[in-house]
């Protein structure tokens, strides 16, 4: 099987050790080992809430440098509409497009006009009805993992479309293929990123065998070059390919307003988005035909890679678009949809099963319940798991002892003290005075 | 191996903390590793009477046994007892206050539902002493 690879890593010369992480991710993917934080590959999400949380800073997002783009003859960059939002008293976007031609790019694809077609092409979806509903938006990658691990059942809600990035990709190849004769070894395309859970999903895609996408570069680091280059633009070249619907997928409820069907949902932050997914689960919201959800608040805006507050970049994004058609990008007859189709089936991950027999698991859970009894359920986070309930779990799977719990320890000391004490009068038998034990005090 | 028994307190007075139960049982069933069809029938089934436990006899206490083959929830309450089964049990038919129905709930579709998500229904009850809902959902 190959290697899980995960965006969100942890800096160990910062970390602590306490349990700020470890409590707060929606996961429970955290321990605290050898006085540091350590991640459970197979339950991360890589939706940087640690990354946002961790009063150290000793959470970090691995993406690609800049120079990865001197790999490749032919560059185009990928700009995510959440990019705009960054940059104060912008009123148009075709300056950011120039300045990423002036930063050494040689071609620049708006993800969001592949936002614009895929927004085109699941309202058509949704119209033949084929799709199991209420179908879930798949384009933030955090999410989909969430469902993996922790919605297992409702994989098959989740639209089989690719994201705008992947997308994006493809179609910036194909027409720089087109453009310039160029073999698509020589074309990188690189997506600027707001989001570590990007990164994730184009070493170890969901949706495809293998990424179109080359590398993923931080918008955090991209914002100062491309500042700069900013500046010195008096006249940008028109370049802007998208509408208000492209646009708008930066912030909540962009892409579920693209489909012009009132019947959707859009929630933000991954605690509401859990709390939806269990409506979800439970029937609740059958009456909906989409729901979109988005693992950071705010929606993309909010991404850890960003470097401005998600509600100023929305409230800009609202002015931006003003002066924007509704959409620019339109799927024609003959386009071939099947290439916007993921070609690999999302599975439920098995991580958050305690047993694949039913029978052992039910006598785990049992022997779960019980250790938790006599945990003093406080969740301090003292041993290094996020809840007592967790640690019972740790305890029953063999990652942790009970004595972890510093107040069983405690307890434990306790018991061993009064043993010895009453052990302290007791005289072996070569010096006792009498025949019977009885009879020697 | 006897079934695992967990019991859950539903209390009557704080109608924002209702499904609680229910949220917490379904999150036991998915470690366990239940099929997915098992457990939303179980945590609607289980979501509808606790509701009803709230609304109607200020709350009361969930006994819930869980074996490989099969869940068998105990809803005990000591409410006002339901006065006609054969009525209760229709759909739309509801005797919640207004308040309630204004809130979405009360629709007259608890019992109709919890029948329909359960292989076993049966309802024990007597007037002003309370009412027991026994219901079974097969795994298998």
């Amino acid at each position: 099987m190959e290697k899980p690879f995960h965006s969100v890593t942890l800096d160990a010369d910062k970390c602590k050790g306490c349990i700020t992480c470890v409590s707060r991710c929606p996961t429970g993917a955290i321990r605290v080992r050898g006085g540091k934080a350590k991640i459970l590959s197979e339950l991360c999400i890589d939706c940087g809430e640690c990354i946002r949380l961790c009063p150290h800073h000793a959470k970090k997002a691995v993406f690609d440098p800049l120079s990865i783009t001197e790999n490749y003859p032919y560059t185009i960059a990928l700009p995510a509409p959440s990019l705009y939002g960054q940059i104060n008293n912008l009123d148009d976007i075709d300056y950011v497009l120039n300045a990423l031609k002036l930063m050494g790019f040689d071609d620049v694809f708006e993800v969001s006009k592949a936002a614009e077609l895929i927004s085109c092409y699941t309202r058509e979806l949704l119209n033949a009805g084929k799709l199991k509903k209420p179908v879930i938006s798949s384009a933030c990658p955090a999410v989909v993992r969430l469902i993996r691990v922790r919605f297992g059942d409702l994989c098959e809600h989740v639209l089989p479309v690719l994201p705008p990035m992947e997308l994006a990709a493809r179609l910036a190849k194909k027409r720089a293929m087109e453009q310039t004769g160029r073999p698509i070894e020589e074309i990188g395309a690189f997506f600027i990123s707001p989001c570590p859970a990007k990164v994730t999903d184009v070493r170890r895609p969901m949706a495809s065998e293998t990424s179109y996408v080359d590398g993923v570069l931080a918008i955090s680091e991209i914002y100062p070059p491309l500042i700069a280059k900013m500046n010195k633009i008096t006249d940008p070249t028109p370049m802007v390919d998208s509408g208000i619907f492209g646009v708008s997928w930066a912030g909540s409820g962009g892409e579920a307003a693209a489909l012009l069907d009132e019947k959707y949902l859009a929630a933000d932050g991954i605690e509401e988005v859990i709390k939806v997914l269990e409506e979800v689960e439970d029937e609740k919201l059958s009456d909906l035909d989409f729901i979109e959800l988005n693992a950071c608040n705010g929606g993309c805006v909010g991404g850890v890679l960003t470097v401005e507050n998600p509600y100023v970049a929305k409230a800009r994004l609202q002015r931006l678009r003003k002066y924007l058609p509704v959409s620019k990008n339109h799927l024609s007859e003959n386009t071939d949809r099947r290439r916007m189709n993921w070609t690999k089936e999302l599975t439920a991950a098995k991580t958050m099963i305690l047993s694949d027999d039913l029978g052992e698991s039910l006598q785990m859970m049992a022997k779960i319940d019980e250790i938790y009894q006599r945990l003093p359920m406080l969740d301090c986070g003292s041993c290094g798991a996020p809840s007592c309930r967790a640690l019972a779990e740790d305890i029953v799977l063999g990652y942790a002892n009970e004595n972890d719990c510093v107040f069983q320890l405690r307890e434990h000391i306790h018991t061993l003290a009064k043993s010895i004490e009453s052990l302290e009068d007791f005289i072996p038998a070569p010096f006792r005075k009498e025949l019977h034990q009885n009879d020697s005090k | 191996m006897p079934p695992l028994t967990f019991t859950y307190q539903v209390p009557g007075d704080d109608f924002t903390r209702a499904g609680e139960a229910s949220g917490q049982l379904k999150r036991t069933l998915k470690k366990i590793g239940f099929n997915a069809d098992v457990i939303r029938r179980v945590s609607i089934a289980m979501y509808e009477a606790e509701i009803n436990m709230v609304i109607h006899a200020n709350g009361g206490e969930i006994e819930a046994q869980v074996s490989p083959e099969k869940i068998e929830i105990w809803f005990r309450d000591q409410g006002p007892g339901i006065p006609d089964i054969s009525l209760a049990m229709k759909e739309g038919y509801s005797t919640a206050p207004d308040n309630v129905r204004s809130l979405g709930f009360g629709a007259g579709m608890g019992l109709p539902n919890i029948k329909k998500y359960s292989d076993t229904l049966e309802i024990d009850t007597e007037l002003g002493v309370g009412t027991t809902l026994h219901v079974i959902i097969n795994a298998e």
